[in-house]
Protein backbone atom coordinates (compact mmCIF):
# COMPACT_ATOMS: atom_id res chain seq x y z
CA UNK A 1 0.00 0.00 0.00
CA UNK A 2 1.55 3.50 -0.97
CA UNK A 3 2.28 5.60 1.63
CA UNK A 4 0.75 8.67 1.19
CA UNK A 5 -2.72 6.35 1.23
CA UNK A 6 -1.86 4.59 4.51
CA UNK A 7 -1.14 8.32 6.19
CA UNK A 8 -4.62 9.30 5.05
CA UNK A 9 -6.36 6.25 6.21
CA UNK A 10 -4.58 6.56 9.57
CA UNK A 11 -6.00 10.55 9.73
CA UNK A 12 -9.70 9.28 8.76
CA UNK A 13 -9.32 6.29 11.63
CA UNK A 14 -8.00 9.15 13.98
CA UNK A 15 -10.85 11.64 12.70
CA UNK A 16 -13.44 9.49 13.18
CA UNK A 17 -12.31 8.60 17.07
CA UNK A 18 -12.27 12.43 17.33
CA UNK A 19 -15.73 12.84 15.86
CA UNK A 20 -16.87 10.17 18.33
CA UNK A 21 -15.76 11.99 21.14
CA UNK A 22 -16.36 15.59 21.07
CA UNK A 23 -20.41 14.66 19.92
CA UNK A 24 -21.25 11.81 21.79
CA UNK A 25 -21.35 14.69 24.54
CA UNK A 26 -23.88 16.97 22.35
CA UNK A 27 -26.75 17.07 24.66
CA UNK A 28 -30.09 16.49 22.51
CA UNK A 29 -31.66 19.96 22.99
CA UNK A 30 -29.17 20.91 20.18
CA UNK A 31 -29.27 17.63 17.91
CA UNK A 32 -30.74 19.76 14.90
CA UNK A 33 -28.12 22.38 14.94
CA UNK A 34 -25.28 19.43 15.53
CA UNK A 35 -27.15 18.35 12.50
CA UNK A 36 -27.01 21.10 10.26
CA UNK A 37 -23.67 22.46 11.33
CA UNK A 38 -22.27 19.25 10.33
CA UNK A 39 -24.24 19.26 7.45
CA UNK A 40 -22.60 22.81 6.62
CA UNK A 41 -18.74 21.21 7.52
CA UNK A 42 -19.62 18.59 5.00
CA UNK A 43 -19.26 21.20 2.25
CA UNK A 44 -16.12 20.37 2.60
CA UNK A 45 -16.11 18.88 -0.59
CA UNK A 46 -16.20 22.05 -2.32
CA UNK A 47 -12.87 22.29 -1.51
CA UNK A 48 -12.17 19.81 -4.02
CA UNK A 49 -14.64 20.79 -6.36
CA UNK A 50 -12.24 24.08 -6.32
CA UNK A 51 -9.01 21.86 -7.08
CA UNK A 52 -10.76 20.22 -10.11
CA UNK A 53 -12.49 22.84 -11.52
CA UNK A 54 -8.71 24.97 -11.19
CA UNK A 55 -7.07 22.03 -12.71
CA UNK A 56 -9.28 21.61 -15.48
CA UNK A 57 -7.77 24.16 -17.66
CA UNK A 58 -7.22 23.89 -21.10
CA UNK A 59 -9.11 20.26 -20.95
CA UNK A 60 -12.31 18.79 -21.71
CA UNK A 61 -15.21 21.07 -21.27
CA UNK A 62 -17.17 18.59 -19.24
CA UNK A 63 -14.99 17.95 -16.25
CA UNK A 64 -15.37 22.17 -16.13
CA UNK A 65 -18.44 21.71 -16.15
CA UNK A 66 -19.36 19.08 -13.75
CA UNK A 67 -16.59 21.07 -11.70
CA UNK A 68 -18.53 24.11 -11.60
CA UNK A 69 -21.97 22.44 -10.64
CA UNK A 70 -19.65 20.87 -7.80
CA UNK A 71 -18.61 24.23 -6.54
CA UNK A 72 -21.96 25.45 -6.54
CA UNK A 73 -23.68 22.34 -4.23
CA UNK A 74 -20.98 22.35 -2.20
CA UNK A 75 -21.51 26.20 -1.72
CA UNK A 76 -25.07 25.65 -0.95
CA UNK A 77 -24.20 23.63 1.64
CA UNK A 78 -21.79 25.71 3.34
CA UNK A 79 -23.36 28.77 3.25
CA UNK A 80 -27.13 27.32 3.58
CA UNK A 81 -25.72 25.05 6.70
CA UNK A 82 -23.80 27.47 8.42
CA UNK A 83 -26.56 30.27 8.39
CA UNK A 84 -29.45 28.16 9.31
CA UNK A 85 -27.48 26.52 12.19
CA UNK A 86 -26.94 30.38 13.23
CA UNK A 87 -30.59 31.23 13.06
CA UNK A 88 -31.18 28.22 14.92
CA UNK A 89 -29.05 28.41 17.52
CA UNK A 90 -30.04 32.32 18.28
CA UNK A 91 -33.44 31.03 19.33
CA UNK A 92 -31.73 28.85 21.88
CA UNK A 93 -32.53 31.10 25.22
CA UNK A 94 -32.18 30.76 28.99
CA UNK A 95 -34.84 31.65 30.92
CA UNK A 96 -34.37 35.48 32.01
CA UNK A 97 -35.85 34.97 35.89
CA UNK A 98 -35.18 31.86 37.77
CA UNK A 99 -39.11 30.99 39.06
CA UNK A 100 -41.84 28.67 39.32
CA UNK A 101 -40.99 27.16 35.98
CA UNK A 102 -38.31 24.07 35.14
CA UNK A 103 -38.31 20.37 36.92
CA UNK A 104 -38.44 20.31 40.75
CA UNK B 1 8.94 27.67 4.16
CA UNK B 2 7.14 26.72 1.02
CA UNK B 3 3.30 27.65 0.19
CA UNK B 4 2.81 24.27 0.42
CA UNK B 5 3.86 23.82 3.45
CA UNK B 6 2.44 26.88 4.41
CA UNK B 7 -1.43 26.22 2.78
CA UNK B 8 -0.94 22.41 4.68
CA UNK B 9 -0.35 24.54 7.95
CA UNK B 10 -3.50 26.23 7.09
CA UNK B 11 -5.71 23.28 6.42
CA UNK B 12 -4.22 21.69 9.87
CA UNK B 13 -5.54 24.97 11.61
CA UNK B 14 -9.33 24.60 9.82
CA UNK B 15 -9.64 20.88 11.03
CA UNK B 16 -8.86 22.46 14.30
CA UNK B 17 -11.29 24.92 14.37
CA UNK B 18 -13.70 22.19 12.38
CA UNK B 19 -13.55 20.06 16.11
CA UNK B 20 -13.25 23.21 18.17
CA UNK B 21 -16.44 24.52 16.54
CA UNK B 22 -18.33 21.11 17.11
CA UNK B 23 -16.91 21.06 20.65
CA UNK B 24 -18.47 23.82 21.56
CA UNK B 25 -22.00 22.69 20.65
CA UNK B 26 -21.79 20.69 24.12
CA UNK B 27 -23.59 23.65 25.64
CA UNK B 28 -26.06 26.20 24.34
CA UNK B 29 -24.44 29.01 25.72
CA UNK B 30 -20.99 28.17 23.37
CA UNK B 31 -23.14 26.64 20.58
CA UNK B 32 -23.23 29.75 18.58
CA UNK B 33 -19.84 31.09 18.49
CA UNK B 34 -18.62 27.12 17.70
CA UNK B 35 -20.41 27.52 14.35
CA UNK B 36 -18.66 30.59 13.56
CA UNK B 37 -15.59 28.78 14.45
CA UNK B 38 -16.62 26.41 12.42
CA UNK B 39 -17.20 28.65 9.57
CA UNK B 40 -14.70 30.63 10.06
CA UNK B 41 -12.41 27.08 9.10
CA UNK B 42 -14.17 26.57 6.26
CA UNK B 43 -13.97 30.40 4.87
CA UNK B 44 -10.22 29.87 5.66
CA UNK B 45 -9.56 25.89 4.15
CA UNK B 46 -11.37 28.03 0.81
CA UNK B 47 -9.23 30.95 0.52
CA UNK B 48 -6.18 28.89 1.01
CA UNK B 49 -7.52 26.36 -2.02
CA UNK B 50 -7.74 29.38 -4.13
CA UNK B 51 -4.48 30.86 -3.35
CA UNK B 52 -3.10 27.36 -3.95
CA UNK B 53 -4.22 26.89 -7.48
CA UNK B 54 -3.62 30.47 -8.36
CA UNK B 55 -7.01 31.38 -8.70
CA UNK B 56 -7.37 29.31 -12.14
CA UNK B 57 -10.37 29.50 -13.67
CA UNK B 58 -11.67 31.67 -11.08
CA UNK B 59 -14.23 33.25 -13.42
CA UNK B 60 -16.32 30.19 -13.58
CA UNK B 61 -15.21 29.18 -10.11
CA UNK B 62 -16.99 32.64 -9.12
CA UNK B 63 -20.34 32.28 -11.28
CA UNK B 64 -20.23 28.66 -9.10
CA UNK B 65 -19.50 29.40 -6.17
CA UNK B 66 -22.24 33.11 -6.43
CA UNK B 67 -25.12 30.74 -7.30
CA UNK B 68 -24.45 28.26 -4.40
CA UNK B 69 -24.29 30.93 -1.91
CA UNK B 70 -27.42 32.65 -3.41
CA UNK B 71 -29.75 29.85 -3.25
CA UNK B 72 -28.10 28.68 0.41
CA UNK B 73 -28.42 32.08 1.73
CA UNK B 74 -31.67 32.75 0.30
CA UNK B 75 -32.95 29.21 1.73
CA UNK B 76 -31.16 29.54 5.17
CA UNK B 77 -33.07 32.90 5.83
CA UNK B 78 -36.59 31.86 4.33
CA UNK B 79 -37.07 28.44 5.64
CA UNK B 80 -39.56 27.79 8.60
CA UNK B 81 -38.36 25.94 11.41
CA UNK B 82 -41.06 23.39 10.96
CA UNK B 83 -39.44 22.55 7.93
CA UNK B 84 -35.92 22.23 9.05
CA UNK B 85 -36.05 17.93 8.50
CA UNK B 86 -36.34 18.48 4.53
CA UNK B 87 -33.85 21.58 4.32
CA UNK B 88 -30.80 19.74 6.05
CA UNK B 89 -32.38 16.60 3.93
CA UNK B 90 -31.87 18.60 0.88
CA UNK B 91 -28.69 20.40 1.89
CA UNK B 92 -26.70 16.71 2.45
CA UNK B 93 -27.82 15.74 -1.34
CA UNK B 94 -26.12 18.54 -2.31
CA UNK B 95 -22.93 18.12 -0.28
CA UNK B 96 -23.03 14.13 -1.58
CA UNK B 97 -23.73 15.38 -5.20
CA UNK B 98 -20.89 18.11 -4.86
CA UNK B 99 -18.11 15.03 -3.51
CA UNK B 100 -19.90 12.19 -6.06
CA UNK B 101 -19.34 15.38 -8.95
CA UNK B 102 -15.01 15.87 -7.14
CA UNK B 103 -14.93 11.83 -7.74
CA UNK B 104 -16.59 11.75 -11.11
CA UNK B 105 -14.28 14.64 -12.40
CA UNK B 106 -10.74 13.23 -11.60
CA UNK B 107 -12.29 9.67 -12.95
CA UNK B 108 -12.55 11.72 -16.07
CA UNK B 109 -8.97 13.76 -15.59
CA UNK B 110 -7.19 10.51 -15.48
CA UNK B 111 -8.65 9.25 -18.53
CA UNK B 112 -6.01 11.33 -20.49
CA UNK B 113 -3.07 9.95 -22.59
CA UNK B 114 -0.53 11.35 -20.07
CA UNK B 115 -2.07 10.22 -16.61
CA UNK B 116 -2.86 6.88 -15.09
CA UNK B 117 -5.07 6.05 -12.13
CA UNK B 118 -3.03 4.42 -9.55
CA UNK B 119 -5.18 1.64 -7.65
CA UNK B 120 -5.86 3.46 -4.69
CA UNK B 121 -7.06 6.54 -6.57
CA UNK B 122 -8.90 4.30 -8.53
CA UNK B 123 -11.04 3.16 -5.29
CA UNK B 124 -11.44 6.10 -3.82
CA UNK B 125 -12.77 7.18 -7.01
CA UNK B 126 -15.58 4.29 -6.89
CA UNK B 127 -16.38 4.99 -3.30
CA UNK B 128 -16.76 8.63 -3.58
CA UNK B 129 -18.83 8.00 -6.71
CA UNK B 130 -21.00 5.45 -4.60
CA UNK B 131 -21.39 7.26 -1.40
CA UNK B 132 -21.91 10.30 -3.13
CA UNK B 133 -24.67 9.61 -5.44
CA UNK B 134 -26.48 7.28 -2.56
CA UNK B 135 -26.57 10.52 -0.44
CA UNK B 136 -27.46 12.65 -3.21
CA UNK B 137 -30.56 10.53 -5.27
CA UNK B 138 -31.28 9.55 -1.59
CA UNK B 139 -31.61 12.65 0.46
CA UNK B 140 -33.91 13.94 -3.18
CA UNK B 141 -36.21 11.25 -2.17
CA UNK B 142 -35.86 12.12 1.87
CA UNK B 143 -37.13 15.92 0.85
CA UNK B 144 -39.91 14.85 -1.44
CA UNK B 145 -41.08 12.37 1.31
CA UNK B 146 -41.21 15.18 3.85
CA UNK B 147 -42.30 18.27 1.61
CA UNK B 148 -45.23 16.44 1.03
CA UNK B 149 -44.08 16.05 -2.65
CA UNK B 150 -44.46 12.58 -2.57
CA UNK B 151 -46.28 9.62 -0.05
CA UNK B 152 -44.62 9.62 3.24
CA UNK B 153 -46.16 6.34 3.49
CA UNK B 154 -43.52 3.00 2.80
CA UNK B 155 -43.17 2.20 -1.07
CA UNK B 156 -42.27 -1.27 -0.65
CA UNK B 157 -42.08 -4.53 -3.22
CA UNK B 158 -41.12 -7.88 -3.53
CA UNK B 159 -36.79 -8.38 -3.57
CA UNK B 160 -36.70 -5.32 -2.39
CA UNK B 161 -33.88 -6.33 0.13
CA UNK B 162 -32.29 -8.35 -2.64
CA UNK B 163 -32.58 -5.49 -5.33
CA UNK B 164 -30.26 -3.17 -2.96
CA UNK B 165 -27.97 -5.88 -2.30
CA UNK B 166 -27.62 -6.64 -5.56
CA UNK B 167 -26.75 -2.91 -6.46
CA UNK B 168 -24.21 -2.49 -4.16
CA UNK B 169 -22.73 -5.49 -5.55
CA UNK B 170 -23.21 -4.60 -8.94
CA UNK B 171 -21.20 -1.19 -8.30
CA UNK B 172 -18.23 -2.85 -6.36
CA UNK B 173 -18.38 -5.66 -9.20
CA UNK B 174 -17.97 -2.92 -11.87
CA UNK B 175 -15.41 -0.53 -10.20
CA UNK B 176 -13.45 -3.19 -9.67
CA UNK B 177 -12.93 -3.68 -13.34
CA UNK B 178 -12.80 -0.46 -14.40
CA UNK B 179 -9.94 0.01 -11.61
CA UNK B 180 -8.20 -3.59 -11.82
CA UNK B 181 -9.09 -4.65 -15.58
CA UNK B 182 -9.64 -2.52 -17.93
CA UNK B 183 -8.81 0.90 -16.61
CA UNK B 184 -10.82 4.11 -17.57
CA UNK B 185 -13.88 2.38 -19.53
CA UNK B 186 -15.85 5.22 -19.60
CA UNK B 187 -19.47 3.57 -20.65
CA UNK B 188 -18.59 1.25 -17.66
CA UNK B 189 -18.18 4.20 -15.26
CA UNK B 190 -21.51 5.95 -16.16
CA UNK B 191 -23.38 2.68 -15.44
CA UNK B 192 -21.95 2.81 -11.68
CA UNK B 193 -22.89 6.27 -11.52
CA UNK B 194 -26.38 5.38 -12.55
CA UNK B 195 -26.94 2.26 -10.10
CA UNK B 196 -25.16 4.51 -7.48
CA UNK B 197 -28.51 6.40 -8.04
CA UNK B 198 -30.59 4.51 -8.23
CA UNK B 199 -29.36 2.34 -5.24
CA UNK B 200 -30.26 5.76 -3.15
CA UNK B 201 -33.79 5.82 -4.40
CA UNK B 202 -34.53 2.18 -3.84
CA UNK B 203 -33.12 2.18 -0.06
CA UNK B 204 -34.89 4.87 0.77
CA UNK B 205 -38.44 4.60 -0.50
CA UNK B 206 -39.46 1.75 1.36
CA UNK B 207 -38.98 4.28 4.78
CA UNK B 208 -41.62 5.99 6.60
CA UNK B 209 -42.22 8.65 7.96
CA UNK B 210 -42.02 8.60 11.34
CA UNK B 211 -38.13 6.83 10.67
CA UNK B 212 -37.28 9.72 9.14
CA UNK B 213 -35.05 11.12 11.96
CA UNK B 214 -32.86 7.62 11.42
CA UNK B 215 -32.79 8.27 7.70
CA UNK B 216 -31.68 11.85 7.75
CA UNK B 217 -29.12 10.72 10.53
CA UNK B 218 -27.79 8.08 8.16
CA UNK B 219 -27.74 10.12 5.22
CA UNK B 220 -26.13 13.07 7.08
CA UNK B 221 -23.46 10.48 8.24
CA UNK B 222 -22.95 9.34 4.44
CA UNK B 223 -22.49 13.17 3.29
CA UNK B 224 -19.43 13.44 5.85
CA UNK B 225 -18.31 9.92 4.45
CA UNK B 226 -18.56 11.38 1.23
CA UNK B 227 -16.90 14.15 1.40
CA UNK B 228 -13.71 12.10 3.03
CA UNK B 229 -13.91 9.94 0.29
CA UNK B 230 -13.31 12.68 -1.71
CA UNK B 231 -10.70 13.99 0.26
CA UNK B 232 -8.63 10.49 -0.78
CA UNK B 233 -9.63 10.99 -4.55
CA UNK B 234 -7.97 14.69 -4.44
CA UNK B 235 -5.26 13.73 -1.23
CA UNK B 236 -6.32 16.74 0.74
CA UNK B 237 -6.28 16.16 4.49
CA UNK B 238 -8.52 18.69 5.71
CA UNK B 239 -11.29 16.81 3.71
CA UNK B 240 -10.67 13.34 4.99
CA UNK B 241 -11.04 14.92 8.67
CA UNK B 242 -13.77 17.46 8.23
CA UNK B 243 -15.94 14.19 6.53
CA UNK B 244 -14.90 11.86 8.70
CA UNK B 245 -15.81 14.02 11.69
CA UNK B 246 -19.70 14.66 10.02
CA UNK B 247 -19.66 10.86 9.11
CA UNK B 248 -19.09 9.95 12.98
CA UNK B 249 -21.69 13.03 13.65
CA UNK B 250 -24.28 11.25 11.61
CA UNK B 251 -23.83 7.63 13.00
CA UNK B 252 -23.74 8.79 17.11
CA UNK B 253 -27.32 10.72 16.05
CA UNK B 254 -28.43 7.94 13.48
CA UNK B 255 -27.68 5.14 16.96
CA UNK B 256 -29.68 7.46 19.09
CA UNK B 257 -32.63 7.46 16.76
CA UNK B 258 -32.47 3.86 16.47
CA UNK B 259 -32.10 3.65 20.75
CA UNK B 260 -35.36 5.78 20.99
CA UNK B 261 -37.35 3.33 18.99
CA UNK B 262 -35.90 0.33 19.90
CA UNK B 263 -35.38 -1.01 16.59
CA UNK B 264 -32.05 -1.92 14.92
CA UNK B 265 -30.96 0.30 11.97
CA UNK B 266 -31.91 -2.99 10.25
CA UNK B 267 -35.48 -2.97 10.97
CA UNK B 268 -35.53 0.44 10.01
CA UNK B 269 -34.00 0.39 6.88
CA UNK B 270 -35.86 -2.81 6.08
CA UNK B 271 -38.86 -2.90 8.35
CA UNK B 272 -41.32 -0.57 6.57
CA UNK B 273 -43.24 -0.25 9.71
CA UNK B 274 -45.91 2.17 9.08
CA UNK B 275 -47.49 -0.13 5.72
CA UNK B 276 -51.70 -0.02 5.56
CA UNK B 277 -52.07 -3.79 6.37
CA UNK B 278 -49.91 -3.52 9.84
CA UNK B 279 -52.80 -0.91 10.92
CA UNK B 280 -55.82 -2.70 9.76
CA UNK B 281 -55.04 -6.02 10.49
CA UNK B 282 -52.60 -5.96 13.53
CA UNK B 283 -54.89 -3.80 16.75
CA UNK B 284 -57.57 -1.81 15.27
CA UNK B 285 -60.01 -4.65 16.74
CA UNK B 286 -57.21 -4.95 19.82
CA UNK B 287 -57.99 -0.78 20.13
CA UNK B 288 -61.90 -0.44 19.86
CA UNK B 289 -62.00 -3.68 22.41
CA UNK B 290 -60.46 -1.87 24.90
CA UNK B 291 -62.65 0.65 26.19
CA UNK B 292 -64.73 4.09 25.78
CA UNK B 293 -63.31 7.34 24.43
CA UNK B 294 -63.61 10.28 26.74
CA UNK B 295 -64.11 13.96 25.28
CA UNK B 296 -63.27 17.22 27.40
CA UNK B 297 -64.74 20.29 26.85
CA UNK B 298 -62.22 23.38 26.11
CA UNK B 299 -63.24 24.98 29.16
CA UNK B 300 -62.98 22.03 31.39
CA UNK B 301 -59.54 21.48 29.81
CA UNK B 302 -58.93 24.86 30.80
CA UNK B 303 -59.72 24.71 34.17
CA UNK B 304 -57.81 22.05 34.90
CA UNK B 305 -54.75 23.45 33.80
CA UNK B 306 -54.98 26.67 35.95
CA UNK B 307 -55.87 24.73 39.11
CA UNK B 308 -52.86 22.54 38.54
CA UNK B 309 -49.89 22.33 40.54
CA UNK B 310 -47.51 21.29 37.85
CA UNK B 311 -48.00 20.58 34.06
CA UNK B 312 -46.19 18.70 31.42
CA UNK B 313 -45.97 19.27 27.71
CA UNK B 314 -45.43 16.55 25.84
CA UNK B 315 -45.06 17.77 21.84
CA UNK B 316 -45.24 15.55 18.94
CA UNK B 317 -45.07 16.05 15.04
CA UNK B 318 -48.93 16.75 15.41
CA UNK B 319 -47.61 20.25 17.02
CA UNK B 320 -45.04 21.15 14.16
CA UNK B 321 -47.58 20.33 11.54
CA UNK B 322 -50.34 22.38 13.04
CA UNK B 323 -47.69 25.22 13.75
CA UNK B 324 -49.15 25.39 17.65
CA UNK B 325 -45.77 25.88 19.02
CA UNK B 326 -46.43 29.80 20.14
CA UNK B 327 -49.62 29.30 21.12
CA UNK B 328 -48.13 26.39 23.49
CA UNK B 329 -45.79 28.66 24.85
CA UNK B 330 -48.35 31.29 25.13
CA UNK B 331 -50.41 28.74 27.07
CA UNK B 332 -47.39 28.00 29.39
CA UNK B 333 -47.10 32.18 30.27
CA UNK B 334 -50.84 31.97 31.09
CA UNK B 335 -49.97 29.01 33.59
CA UNK B 336 -46.78 30.25 34.93
CA UNK B 337 -48.64 33.37 35.21
CA UNK B 338 -51.04 31.27 37.74
CA UNK B 339 -47.97 29.87 39.79
CA UNK B 340 -47.91 26.51 38.30
CA UNK B 341 -45.02 24.54 37.33
CA UNK B 342 -44.68 23.82 33.81
CA UNK B 343 -42.21 21.90 31.60
CA UNK B 344 -41.83 19.98 28.32
CA UNK B 345 -40.91 16.34 27.93
CA UNK B 346 -39.17 15.71 24.42
CA UNK B 347 -38.67 12.21 23.69
CA UNK B 348 -35.34 11.61 21.55
CA UNK B 349 -37.67 10.72 18.11
CA UNK B 350 -40.59 13.19 18.26
CA UNK B 351 -40.75 14.93 15.20
CA UNK B 352 -38.92 14.18 11.89
CA UNK B 353 -35.16 14.76 12.98
CA UNK B 354 -33.37 14.55 15.92
CA UNK B 355 -33.98 17.78 18.09
CA UNK B 356 -36.93 18.77 16.24
CA UNK B 357 -39.30 19.11 18.67
CA UNK B 358 -36.27 21.73 20.88
CA UNK B 359 -35.54 23.53 17.86
CA UNK B 360 -39.45 24.73 17.47
CA UNK B 361 -40.12 25.34 21.14
CA UNK B 362 -37.03 27.62 21.03
CA UNK B 363 -38.03 29.46 18.16
CA UNK B 364 -40.75 30.01 20.17
CA UNK B 365 -39.06 31.91 22.62
CA UNK B 366 -39.61 28.85 25.76
CA UNK B 367 -36.55 28.88 27.59
CA UNK B 368 -34.21 26.22 26.92
CA UNK B 369 -34.35 24.79 30.23
CA UNK B 370 -38.00 23.79 30.72
CA UNK B 371 -37.17 21.18 28.00
CA UNK B 372 -36.21 18.15 29.18
CA UNK B 373 -35.36 15.08 27.66
CA UNK B 374 -36.60 11.86 28.05
CA UNK B 375 -34.50 10.48 30.41
CA UNK B 376 -34.25 13.23 32.87
CA UNK B 377 -38.04 14.19 33.31
CA UNK B 378 -39.39 10.72 33.20
CA UNK B 379 -39.59 9.85 36.74
CA UNK B 380 -41.51 13.35 37.59
CA UNK B 381 -44.87 12.29 35.63
CA UNK B 382 -45.93 10.70 38.55
CA UNK B 383 -45.36 14.03 40.54
CA UNK B 384 -47.66 16.29 38.01
CA UNK B 385 -51.16 17.34 37.89
CA UNK B 386 -51.54 17.07 33.87
CA UNK B 387 -49.89 15.91 31.53
CA UNK B 388 -51.01 17.54 28.00
CA UNK B 389 -50.11 15.30 24.94
CA UNK B 390 -49.88 17.71 21.53
CA UNK B 391 -49.44 16.17 18.55
CA UNK B 392 -47.44 12.68 20.07
CA UNK B 393 -48.88 9.49 19.42
CA UNK B 394 -46.70 6.69 19.44
CA UNK B 395 -44.18 7.93 21.78
CA UNK B 396 -46.62 7.85 25.06
CA UNK B 397 -47.97 4.99 24.20
CA UNK B 398 -47.79 2.25 27.61
CA UNK B 399 -48.19 -0.65 25.06
CA UNK B 400 -45.36 -0.39 24.03
CA UNK B 401 -44.39 -1.49 28.34
CA UNK B 402 -46.63 -4.48 28.65
CA UNK B 403 -47.87 -5.43 25.07
CA UNK B 404 -45.56 -7.95 23.50
CA UNK B 405 -47.75 -8.47 20.57
CA UNK B 406 -47.10 -4.30 19.47
CA UNK B 407 -44.72 -3.17 17.11
CA UNK B 408 -44.18 -0.80 19.70
CA UNK B 409 -43.20 -2.95 22.46
CA UNK B 410 -39.87 -2.60 24.25
CA UNK B 411 -39.65 0.99 22.54
CA UNK B 412 -38.61 3.63 25.58
CA UNK B 413 -42.08 5.87 26.15
CA UNK B 414 -42.46 9.16 28.11
CA UNK B 415 -44.41 7.85 31.35
CA UNK B 416 -47.36 9.92 30.38
CA UNK B 417 -50.03 7.92 32.29
CA UNK B 418 -48.45 7.91 35.48
CA UNK B 419 -49.65 12.10 35.78
CA UNK B 420 -52.41 12.69 37.81
CA UNK B 421 -54.35 13.92 34.97
CA UNK B 422 -53.80 13.51 31.23
CA UNK B 423 -55.09 15.44 28.49
CA UNK B 424 -54.57 14.82 24.70
CA UNK B 425 -54.79 16.77 22.00
CA UNK B 426 -56.00 15.02 18.75
CA UNK B 427 -57.48 15.91 14.96
CA UNK B 428 -58.92 12.58 15.36
CA UNK B 429 -58.76 8.88 16.47
CA UNK B 430 -56.72 8.48 14.05
CA UNK B 431 -53.78 5.81 14.87
CA UNK B 432 -50.29 6.84 15.03
CA UNK B 433 -47.80 6.67 12.55
CA UNK B 434 -46.92 2.81 13.50
CA UNK B 435 -50.52 2.02 12.47
CA UNK B 436 -51.10 1.18 16.11
CA UNK B 437 -54.15 1.98 18.10
CA UNK B 438 -53.00 4.01 21.26
CA UNK B 439 -53.81 2.40 24.78
CA UNK B 440 -53.72 5.87 26.45
CA UNK B 441 -56.22 7.60 24.60
CA UNK B 442 -58.96 5.07 26.63
CA UNK B 443 -57.04 5.36 29.81
CA UNK B 444 -59.78 6.15 32.62
CA UNK B 445 -57.78 9.27 33.62
CA UNK B 446 -57.24 10.18 29.73
CA UNK B 447 -59.28 13.35 28.71
CA UNK B 448 -59.50 13.68 24.75
CA UNK B 449 -59.63 17.54 23.26
CA UNK B 450 -60.46 16.80 19.64
CA UNK B 451 -59.92 19.21 17.00
CA UNK B 452 -56.39 21.25 15.53
CA UNK B 453 -53.81 21.73 17.81
CA UNK B 454 -53.67 25.33 17.56
CA UNK B 455 -57.07 26.15 17.85
CA UNK B 456 -57.39 23.94 20.71
CA UNK B 457 -54.35 25.68 22.61
CA UNK B 458 -55.40 28.86 21.72
CA UNK B 459 -59.20 27.91 23.15
CA UNK B 460 -57.21 26.65 26.00
CA UNK B 461 -55.22 29.90 26.63
CA UNK B 462 -58.84 32.35 27.05
CA UNK B 463 -59.90 29.19 29.35
CA UNK B 464 -57.38 29.38 31.36
CA UNK B 465 -57.04 33.19 31.58
CA UNK B 466 -60.66 33.70 32.70
CA UNK B 467 -60.79 30.66 35.23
Amino acid sequence: MPEGLLNNLYIFVLAMFTGFEVITKVPPLLHTPLMSGSNAISGISVIGALVITAAAAGESTLILVLGVIAVAMGMINVVGGFLVTDRMLQMFKKKETPGQTAKP
Amino acid sequence: MSFFTLANLSYLVAAALFIFGLKRLQSPTTARSGNVMAAAGMALAIIVTLLETDFANWQLILVGAIIGALIGGVSAQAVQMTAMPQMVGIFNGFGGGASALVAISEFMRLLSPQLTMSNDSGVSIILGTLIGGVTFSGSMVAFAKLQGLMTGAPITWPLQKSLNSALLLAVLALGSYVVFFDQGNLTVFYVIIGLALVLGVTSVIPIGGADMPVVISLLNSYSGLAAAAAGFVVDNRVLIIAGSLVGASGLILTNIMCVGMNRSLANVLFGAVGTADVGAGGSVGAGAAAGTVRDVSAEEAGMILAYANSVIFVPGYGMAVAQAQHAVRELADVLKGRGVRVSYAIHPVAGRMPGHMNVLLAEANVPYDELFDMDDINDDFKNTTVAVVIGANDVVNPAARHDTTSPLYGMPILNVDESEHIIVLKRSMRAGFAGVENELFFHPKTMMLFGDAKNSVTKLVSEAKAA
